[in-house]
């Protein structure tokens, strides 16, 4: 058992992936050499060569519309965009192609690829370096999107992820790269990649989150624990599907909900699972579900970043609100 | 006062746009069926009996012009929704559709009936789309014709991304003719401008990559002539991306045969993408829902009705004594039962069922789909008939 870092755990993983697999591919701008501006496919290229990990021309549509025909081929892609705010040039690929291509041909053709997006702020980045642009992807039909939170997670569910026949867009949170450390058991079993977790027992409020507000909901929790409330925590994990059966159960048993996220508020993920649990659990629940996220602005300049993303106390916050009801 | 001098003027560099093609165009059939002479490309059948091999050229060009034709005539009489028209660019899809291998594979446009005879997919398969009972109605893998893809030239990235698959395969430039392969990128002028097409180009030229781009330029975008687009001949852009680029007269099918043989073999020995402009005319409509009345002007259509793909390759096998009367006659006899074909088997394509769109979007199933469908198809069967007849 060894102790890893998020980008630790997604560079093995996808060391895992192409040992398994002579098919998978990983391609993306400045993934070679130099192992990504992040370093998650730091020397994958010396290990299994220019062809199989491929130093793109920088063209996201290039990267994403190459990978559909590669994929077509047999290939399994792993497409990186360097940061989540360079996703877009790609996104007619991805929409239009890469989702609708399995449906267009009644199932005959395969798009087994996997589109790797470091999101999220927090690291004093410029503008289109902190974006949070899950929303997008998830309300696509044909897509399936899933965001890891922790180093053990990143190495099974980016295997996972390749191992899917679908198109799965993998959020990666970025400023988690490199912050924690966790214990890898790489002889455990993962749970399913498209389902939720409930990561921390609660009986007074149920705190769902995905990709880097998990940790921050933790620490919310730990900080209402020590108010006196007991909180739950969910990790979503899965995007779309959404695997929403752990949140139904456990608002079943707290009767409060706080969805927490990074992306804007306004039709974000956290609007769909306050319907979807407002549908569900309607004679469980004692408060409106409440959603914390980002403003409805664009991201903002780095230096007042902490002002615009949800931390502990904005979360702790809306805890309090909910539970004032 | 001076100006500063970027040297000379593009009409200097590239030449100037002539109605003909230009200097440049390579011609191997005169409209007229005369039979001429390239420095650099030539007529090459092999093994194969060069008579015999334009014959079958007239019949797939007069064939493919039926589809057209008769799938126009079922849109008029409301079977399709839509139809894009070919007529005219006949001999730019025979000609580049008969230099394909097996092995090839093709990326379409939405307009490419005639490679797609040439690939052997019924026509019936086509009308699905335009009929909206289906969105493609062939599996690629079967004939090596990918579906026909609307965004336009998104699927120039596509082919390009297909042929890097085919050099990790190693059936690029092995020498050996019933393995190494290329791919086709079909696309049209008005796609040229698209940002896909031009990285397609890069990514292309950046990998060597074995693929063809097949250029129609029919010189209209829907209602956009080809101004609009390029200041210079379409196939010169090549030069700049790093490949060769060559223009070849899109109604002649000799040419277009020759050029693209002669770019396919060079993309399945190794040698990288090839730009072919086939310069062509659509003399249709963009689609049916287009009236090109609007903007342009008949006298246009009048000069390149005397360029037609199919009539000149009449008049080369009847003056030279290469068919009888016998042979063109089957052609129309073939071309009647086509369209019959194509008009019995439209009306009789299976309605789509709607519950069958759930089971398409993933390969692996979402529980939340499942759930979806199992909800519509209550929610439908609750519309059934009740036991005495009457609707409920």
């Amino acid at each position: 058992m060894a102790r890893i870092t998020l980008a630790k755990g997604l560079n093995a993983g996808l060391r895992k992936a192409m040992e398994a697999d002579p098919k998978v591919l990983v391609m993306g701008e400045d993934v070679g050499k130099l192992g990504g501006v992040f370093r998650i496919t730091d020397g994958l290229q010396k290990d299994f060569g220019e062809d199989r990990v491929i130093d793109s021309p920088l063209a996201e549509s290039g990267i994403l519309g190459t990978a559909v025909g590669m994929a077509m081929r047999g290939y399994r892609p792993v497409c990186e965009i360097q940061f989540d705010g360079f996703v877009y040039p790609a996104y007619d690929q991805i929409v239009s192609q890469v989702a609708k291509i399995h449906f267009r041909s009644q199932g005959k053709v395969k798009m087994p690829i996997v589109v790797r997006i470091p999101f999220g702020g927090g690291i004093g980045a410029v503008e289109h370096h902190s974006e949070s642009p899950e929303a997008q992807f998830a309300h696509t039909p044909g897509l399936k999107v899933v965001s890891c939170s922790n180093p053990v997670d990143g190495y099974w569910m980016i295997q996972q992820a390749i191992a899917c026949d679908d198109p799965v867009i993998f959020l990666e949170p970025k400023r988690q790269y490199h912050a924690d450390k966790a214990e890898l058991d790489e002889s455990g079993t993962p749970p399913p990649l498209f389902s939720s977790r409930v990561v921390r027992q609660g009986t007074d409020l149920t705190l769902a989150a995905y990709g880097p507000m998990v940790k921050t909901c933790m620490a919310s929790a730990e900080a209402a624990a020590n108010e006196g409330n007991s909180v739950e925590v969910v990790d979503l994990r899965t995007l779309s599907p959404l695997d929403l059966g752990p949140v139904y159960k456990s608002v079943h048993k707290t009767g409060r909900l706080v969805v927490a996220h990074e992306a804007h508020v306004n039709l974000g993920l956290g609007a769909e699972v306050a319907a979807r649990v407002t549908e569900h659990c309607f004679y469980s629940l004692e408060s409106p579900v409440l959603r914390v996220g980002g403003f409805d602005t664009p991201y903002p300049p780095s230096r007042i970043e902490e002002h615009w993303l949800p931390d502990l106390d904005r979360v702790l916050d809306a805890v309090d609100r909910s539970l004032a009801y | 006062m001076s100006t500063t001098d970027f040297g000379p003027d593009l009409g200097e560099v590239f030449g100037p746009r002539q109605a003909d093609g230009g200097p440049e165009l390579v011609q191997l059939l005169t409209p007229e069926g005369e039979r001429v002479e390239h420095p650099d490309f030539s007529f090459d059948v092999g093994d194969a009996d060069e008579n015999e091999t334009i014959r079958g050229f007239y019949r797939d060009m007069v064939l493919t012009r039926r589809i057209d034709t008769e799938a126009t005539a079922l849109q008029r009489h409301g079977e399709l929704g839509i139809w894009a028209q070919l007529l005219g660019q006949e001999a730019a899809q025979v000609g580049s559709g008969r230099a394909l291998r097996t092995q090839d594979f093709v990326f379409p446009t939405y307009r490419e009936h005639g490679v797609a005879w040439c690939r052997g997919i019924d026509p019936l398969r086509l009308l699905g789309l335009f009929r909206g009972v289906d969105q493609g109605g062939w599996d690629p893998a079967d004939a090596n014709f990918g579906l026909y893809t609307i965004v336009i030239g998104a699927q120039t990235l596509h082919a390009t991304g297909y042929a890097m698959g085919l050099q990790r395969d190693g059936v690029v430039g092995t020498g050996d003719p019933d393995r190494d392969a290329a791919v086709v990128a079909y696309f049209g002028d008005g796609a040229s401008s698209q940002g896909d097409v031009n990285e397609a180009f890069i990514f292309a030229a950046s990998y060597n990559a074995p693929v063809v781009f097949f250029c129609q330029n029919n010189q209209w975008a829907i209602s956009e002539p080809i101004e609009r687009q390029t200041r210079i001949p379409l196939y010169q852009r090549a030069l700049g991306f790093g490949f060769p680029g060559v223009r070849v007269d899109g109604n002649d099918v000799l040419a277009t045969y020759a050029v693209a043989q002669a770019a396919l073999q060079r993309a399945r020995e190794g040698q990288g993408p090839t730009l072919v402009e086939a310069y062509t005319y659509r003399m249709g409509a963009h689609t049916t829902t287009d009236d090109p009345t609007r903007y342009r002007l008949s006298e246009d259509l009048e000069t390149w009705k005397l360029k037609d793909p199919i009539q000149r390759v009449k008049a080369y096998l009847t003056r030279n004594g290469l068919a009888d009367p016998d042979f063109f006659e089957s052609v129309d006899v073939e071309a009647e039962q086509l369209g019959e074909h194509l008009r019995d088997g439209c009306r009789a394509l299976p309605e789509p069922n709607p519950l069958d769109i759930f089971d398409y979007v993933y390969a692996e199933e979402s529980a939340e789909l499942a759930e979806q469908k199992a909800g519509f198809a209550s929610y439908l069967d609750s519309f059934e008939t009740s036991t005495d007849g009457s609707a409920r």
